[in-house]
């Protein structure tokens, strides 16, 4: 990234604003699970706000947006290999619905 | 024979574009990703395949973290993460403008609020081993205190679960330590926080299962204090960084100042990825 003197002093007022977004955007992510809607809205609005936020984080604070694309494509695949391996298991579940329920039968508080 | 040097560790490597230190650790980061994307995965899962009213802790009304955790005290050390990699990188924008002596104020600053973070999470790990859950086997009912009820449906039917919150107050015990049962001292019924603290004794033959609300406590607390136990050790290793280099940073700078900003860079770039995960962590364990 450009690192001279002259250009982080530049740079100092975007990171009290990304700051200053950051607790905001903490007050909606707190200020909508109050209002307690659908677990679905909830699940969408809460992981919509944090990747925004992650996001300011990223881009700004750890200037991943003036870095070169090797290193955004490397982090790309990793999230990506994230993704897929959070779904693949999901695919499964119809399969172990027998085996769920076979366990909520034997449900024992034992 | 002159010393071996490592390359490109203030230069930018022409592959790279970055230093080496630089690359490293966006490497490191990128298999942490992957760490604590398996226990993202693990939870899940293990929420998705919960049975009814076992989500977050057995006699659950609904499915959010809220019910058992403190979401006060978890936006508090929102704010303190939040704050922290603001002053990380603070820390490095001074070095970086050649004023060393605020660079490393900042560093203790982000140390402090770290440690402020660990104090928040001291609180909230003992309120959940200090606080239990007990399961009967039938219905239970004593000087006023009765147990609770929720009905789990499974293919065979509803099932129901006595149980009761609260608090161990006392453990009895016969002349050999054999445990005998136990003075406990229920939550309020909910609406009914300002009630009369009651406390019953119950025989260690009508209980089916006593836990803590720790690890062991349900499928939720064992990911909650897993997941957000690996973050605080993180946030210790972080801790033990940031301190080395407030106290061993002058000599590096003296002699080589953009080598030592680079070095808080990287500590910076760990640090704001700790960020990052809590930050996922707060909506997903406390929220939803």
């Amino acid at each position: 990234m450009g690192s001279s003197a002259e250009e982080i002093r530049g740079h100092l007022k975007k990171y009290y604003m990304v700051f200053g977004a950051l607790l905001v955007l903490t007050g909606i992510t707190v200020a909508v699970a109050e209002m307690h809607v659908s677990i679905g809205m909830a699940v969408v609005i809460a992981l919509f706000v944090a990747s925004i936020k992650g996001s300011l984080v990223a881009c700004y604070f750890m200037h991943l947006m003036e870095e070169k694309s090797m290193l955004i494509w490397i982090l790309a695949m990793c999230v990506l290999f994230f993704l897929v391996l959070l779904l693949v298991p999901m695919f499964t579940i119809h399969e172990q619905d027998v085996g769920f329920m076979q366990r909520m039968n034997g449900l024992s508080p034992r | 024979m002159s010393a071996t040097v490592i390359p490109y560790d203030v230069k930018p490597h022409p592959l790279t574009g970055m230093y080496n230190g630089k690359f490293g650790i966006w490497l490191f980061l990128a298999s942490e990703i992957m760490l604590f994307g398996a226990l993202f995965s693990t939870y899940v899962l293990l929420r998705v395949g919960a049975p009814d009213g076992t989500w977050p802790i057995i006699g659950a009304e609904t499915t959010r973290g809220d019910q058992i955790l403190n979401v006060g005290l978890a936006a508090l050390n929102t704010a303190f993460l939040i704050t922290s990699s603001v002053t990380m990188v603070l820390a490095w924008a001074n070095l970086k403008m050649g004023d060393f002596k605020k660079g490393q104020t900042m560093l203790l600053v982000t140390v402090a609020l770290a440690g402020a973070f660990l104090v928040v999470k001291y609180f909230e790990y003992s309120s959940k081993l200090h606080h239990y859950a007990v399961t009967f086997d039938e219905h239970f009912e004593r000087d006023g205190v009765e147990s609770r009820t929720f009905k789990a449906s499974t293919d065979n039917g509803d099932r129901t679960i006595h149980y009761l919150w609260g608090h161990v107050e006392e453990t009895k015990k016969d002349s050999e330590g054999t445990i005998l049962g136990y003075v406990f001292a229920p939550d309020p019924e909910p609406g009914h926080e300002g009630a009369e603290h009651k406390k019953v004794e119950i025989q260690k033959s009508e209980i089916a299962r006593l836990t803590t609300w720790g690890p062991e406590g349900s499928s939720f607390l064992g990911c909650y204090f897993v997941i957000t136990g690996l973050h605080g050790l993180h946030i210790v290793g972080g801790i033990v960084v940031m301190l080395w280099f407030v106290l061993t940073g002058s000599k590096m700078w003296k002699s080589q100042p953009d080598k030592y900003a680079n070095r808080i860079e990287c500590t910076g770039l760990y640090w704001h990825f700790v960020d990052l995960v809590w930050i996922f962590l707060f909506p997903v364990l406390y929220l939803l």
